[in-house]
Order: structure tokens, then C-alpha cells, then sequence
């Protein structure tokens, strides 16, 4: 079967300076990918580049077999690619359900069925049932965690059929991050694809299926989850913490 | 005149003045909310949006006399077109001017709008010369006295119809599915285009709105003030002041700096001395400026 998302020699440059260097990475229907590597090593240029935000200037993203590099971050969301960016970049000054309400902008703008929208709200508010609690609070006034379950909630309302997660853990605390990381593999339960970026490579490759290592913005590793949770390299330089732990 | 009602008529004045910096104001604040751009042709819209009703509305010479309009619609049809006309010119100017400068710095931009601005005026002139025109007041009628001031009918039209729009804005912004789009667009606009909204398109209609409002401002306050090619300036600036007191990000207390504003040139014309009038809305802003760098209420957000 073709991969939902086909990242293939991928070049993203800010200015002169050279941030992907060639990347090459595959998703395939229902999977989570984990990309793990250290900070400044390119995982979010990748993910902003998937969503439209960057332009490749080489390379070539393909999304149901289809090319969309070029695409503008307002098509590529029509296509069911939804980015839940670093620091979730919600609407702050906006209460809860107007984000909500703006993640299915675009089906609202192709005359989509209300109801349609209504069941996914009711499905966000099922899965983050804070979020039902609070949805006249201003966005800003939630705690971290909230905060980042209102931009999954978001994201999810665009009805995607690829989540991209850049750092969802990011400034979590420890029994949130379990927390989160259960919604997530609920999600992949349900038949969502998921591309997480993470730092807590640990947690992130405990709920992941297959890993991609990215060093220095190319890929330095890749495979199951479990091999690269075995991977000598990877325990040294990514999972060091688990061993100081143990 | 006992001092009582000479001071309310100050008040009736200031309103009324500061009802047309509000909606100035107003658009400035809608546009730079979405787009980060200061628009300072903001004021000469309202002088298009006046000039444009004059000409619908009344036999009227322009290029210097050279082709004479004699179209003589009735005045609210000729309001109505006018403000759709303004609308249509500051979307194609944004289409022609600011658009292709996409990626420039915002100081770029914000020069782009004085050159606008300029151009208007040019354009202005060519095609209205230096004759301030009047237009009849809406409703023709004695005015209403209350306390021995006098509060004349088309100073309630210009103070209504900031209010109508002040709370046509906030259900817009409030309660639309376009009106949250646009606001989102002012909080994060790589989220909202990550939302599939489309950022340059809310740009466009940020200045159509601002473009609206000041052509409706310019239309009301004609019949009491007059409009010439070189009236925009004035408004723009006052507008601005007003909108630095919100610091320009709040359109609520935009409003209220332009009421201020209005209350303060009135208060000094009418105590102090009229010929200093402008001075005195200058005056204002010099001193926000030199206290309160980011806008009176605003909060210090201050680009180094």
C-alpha cells in the first residue's frame, strides 16, 4: 500500500542557512511515527514544511499519492493534514469553543453539514471533557495541559486524516504526559495517523510503531520503535535520562 | 448662555466630533489587528466616501469643470453607492499597493499607506479642486434643545451611527464565523492559516471594513463640517491619536479614545481658544506619546 505521507529528499533553508538536509521519511495509514532528536535538529522545520508553513526548496511531499509541496498551509489543511503546532498557538485571547469552532473553519467554508461539525465537537468534548467545562473561558486562562488538549481538540476538528504533533509534551507535567500520550494512542485506536515530534523520545517511542532519529537536519536512524528503543546509539544519546533513572 | 449650558454644548460638540475619530479609529484598529499595517489613508477614505456622495447626489463639476456629473440620486441611495464605491478603491489599492509588498517590513508598509494617502489627496484634488462641498442634513428639522444647549439633528445622526456601527462591529467580531476568523488572524496568523483560513484574503477584507467605515464617517459628518480633497489628513491623524489610546490593538477603547479626544478639542476651543484646536489633539498625543509609549490603556508592548 502507498504511504499516506511521503516525505522524499527534502531541503528547507532559513535565509542561507541549511535546516533540512535531504529528509526522506514515510507514513503509512494508522501509523505513529515518532521523529525524536535533540533540539535545533530540524523537527519542526520538517513538520512546518509538511503543513505548508515552509517551503521546500527541494524535495518533493507527497499526500495520498498527491504532491503538495507549494501548497499554501490553507489548502493543505482542506486536505486533511492538520498541524498542532509548537506551544499549541492557540487563539488566547479567544474563548474555548471559538477555537474549537475555527479548527473546522474550512468545513464551514465548504458548506459542510453543521451537524457533521456539531458530532465532532461533541466528539472533542467526549474525548477532553474539561474542554466541555470550560468552553466559554478565554484560551489563554487554561492550564498548560488544557492548553494542549484544546490544540489537539482543534486540530482534530478539521476532521484530518494525518495529525501532526509537534512537542505536544513540551512544559507538561509527568502525570499529563502519561495522560497525554494515552490520547494519543486512542487516537491511532480510532484510525488516526499520527507524525509526532518529540523530545521525550522515551514516551514518544513507547507509543509509537516506527522512529525516525533526526540529527543535524537529515536522518540519522530509522525503524520499528522498538529497535530504535534498543538501539544502543539511541539509549546513549536520546534516552540517557532512562538509564540515569534506572 | 449660563456656563451650565454653554459647557454641554461643549459636550454635544465633543461627542459629536469624537463619534467621527472613534470610527476612524475603528478602522485603523480592525486593520492593524489583521494585518499589522497602520493605515494612514484611512482618513482619506472618509474624504472619498463624502466627495463620492456629493457628486452622486448633487450637480457637480469635476476635473476643473470639464465633465459635469448631473446624476442627482436620492441622497441615501447616493450614501449607499458611495460607500460601496470607497469599499471597491481600498480593495484595489490593497490589491495594487500593499499586497505586491507582501514580506516587506511593516515600516515599509506603513510608508506605503502615507504614499496612498498622498496619492488620494493628489487624486482628490485633481478631481474635486480645492471646493469644500456640503451635503444637506439628513433630516431637516429644528434642533433639540436640552438645558439651553442645542443639540442639532445630524449631531444625532453622526453620534448614532458610531454607536450602530460600534455594536454592528462587536456582533460581527463577536458572533460570525468571519468576524472569529479575523480576530484569530490578529492573535496568531500561522494558526489560523494553519486553521485553513486564508490569511491574505482577511487582510483584504481588514481594509474593505476600514475602508467602510471611514467613508461612513466622511458622509455623516459633511453636512455639519464640509469635505475637501484635503480633509483625510486631519481625520487620519485625529483618527491615529484616537487609536494610540487603545493602543491600537483595542477597538473599545479606540472608541473611547476617540470620544476623549473629541471632548478635549471641544472643551479647549471652547475655554481656551479655538484657533488652537488641532494644537490641542496634538498636544494630546505628544503627551501620550512622552508617558505612555504603548497607548494609554494599553498594555507596554513597545517594537525596539
Amino acid at each position: 500500500m502507498a504511504p499516506l505521507l511521503e516525505v522524499h529528499n527534502v531541503h528547507v533553508y532559513y535565509g542561507r542557512i541549511q535546516a533540512l538536509r535531504g529528509v526522506s521519511l514515510e507514513v503509512h495509514e494508522g501509523e505513529i511515527v515518532a521523529l525524536i532528536g535533540a533540539n535545533g535538529a530540524g523537527k519542526t522545520t520538517l513538520l512546518r514544511a509538511i503543513s505548508g508553513l515552509l517551503y521546500p526548496r527541494e524535495g518533493d511531499i507527497r499526500f495520498q499519492g498527491r504532491s503538495i509541496r507549494g501548497l499554501f498551509p490553507e489548502q493543505i489543511v482542506a486536505l486533511g493534514i492538520s498541524h498542532v503546532p509548537e506551544r499549541r498557538q492557540l487563539f488566547t485571547t479567544m474563548s474555548v469553543l471559538d477555537n474549537l469552532i475555527l479548527g473546522a473553519y474550512y468545513r464551514y467554508r465548504q458548506g459542510e453539514d453543521r451537524a457533521a461539525i456539531r458530532d465532532d465537537l461533541e466528539m472533542v468534548f467526549s474525548t477532553f471533557p474539561i474542554l466541555k467545562e470550560r468552553q466559554q473561558q478565554r484560551a489563554g486562562t487554561l492550564s498548560g495541559g488544557q492548553q494542549q488538549m484544546l490544540a489537539i481538540g482543534r486540530a482534530l476538528m478539521a476532521r484530518p486524516r494525518l495529525l501532526l504533533l509537534d512537542e505536544p509534551s513540551l512544559g507538561l507535567a509527568p502525570l499529563l504526559v502519561r495522560e497525554l500520550f494515552r490520547v494519543i494512542a486512542h487516537l491511532r485506536d480510532r484510525g488516526m495517523t499520527v507524525l509526532l515530534v518529540e523530545q521525550n523520545a522515551r514516551a514518544a517511542l513507547r507509543v509509537a510503531d516506527r522512529g525516525y532519529v533526526l540529527d543535524t537536519g537529515s536522518i540519522a536512524l530509522s525503524g520499528t520503535a522498538q529497535s530504535l528503543a534498543d538501539n544502543a546509539e539511541v539509549q546513549r544519546t536520546y534516552l540517557g535520562q532512562l538509564r540515569q533513572a534506572m | 448662555m449660563s456656563l451650565e449650558s454653554q459647557l454641554l454644548q461643549y459636550l454635544f460638540a465633543g461627542l459629536t466630533l469624537g463619534s467621527i475619530y472613534a470610527l476612524i479609529a475603528l478602522g485603523f484598529v480592525t486593520i492593524y489587528n489583521v494585518t499589522g499595517i497602520v493605515n494612514f489613508a484611512q482618513g482619506d477614505f472618509a474624504m472619498l466616501g463624502a466627495l463620492i456622495t456629493v457628486t452622486l447626489y448633487q450637480r457637480t463639476g469635476l476635473f476643473n469643470r470639464v465633465i459635469t456629473v448631473d446624476l442627482q440620486l436620492p441622497l441615501p441611495l447616493a450614501i449607499v453607492v458611495a460607500v460601496i464605491l470607497t469599499t471597491l478603491i481600498g480593495v484595489v489599492l490593497y490589491v495594487l499597493a500593499i499586497r505586491p509588498a507582501r514580506g516587506a517590513s511593516v515600516i515599509s508598509l506603513i510608508i506605503i499607506t502615507i504614499g496612498l494617502s498622498i496619492a488620494l489627496r493628489g487624486l482628490g484634488l485633481i478631481i474635486w479642486w480645492t471646493d469644500p462641498y456640503p451635503l444637506p442634513v439628513f433630516t431637516p428639522g429644528p434642533p433639540i434643545e436640552i438645558a439651553g444647549a442645542v443639540l442639532t439633528r445630524q449631531n444625532v445622526w453622526v453620534i448614532g451611527t458610531m454607536l450602530a456601527i460600534v455594536i454592528g462591529l462587536y456582533l460581527f467580531f463577536e458572533h460570525t464565523l468571519l468576524g472569529k476568523a479575523l480576530r484569530a488572524c490578529a492573535v496568531n496568523r500561522d494558526a489560523a492559516r494553519l486553521m485553513g483560513i486564508k490569511a491574505d484574503q482577511m487582510a483584504l477584507f481588514s481594509f474593505a471594513l476600514g475602508a467602510a467605515v471611514s467613508a461612513i464617517a466622511g458622509i455623516v459628518i459633511t453636512p455639519s463640517t464640509f469635505m475637501a480633497y484635503d480633509s483625510g489628513t486631519l481625520l487620519s491623524l485625529k483618527g491615529f491619536v484616537a487609536a494610540i489610546m487603545g493602543g491600537l490593538t483595542n477597538a473599545p477603547l479606540a472608541v473611547v479614545g476617540g470620544l476623549l479626544l473629541g471632548l478635549v478639542e471641544a472643551f479647549g476651543a471652547g475655554l481656551l481658544s479655538s484657533a488652537y484646536k488641532d494644537a490641542f489633539a496634538f498636544l494630546t498625543m505628544f503627551v501620550l506619546l512622552l508617558v505612555w509609549a504603548s497607548g494609554l490603556f494599553g498594555r507596554r508592548l513597545v517594537e525596539a
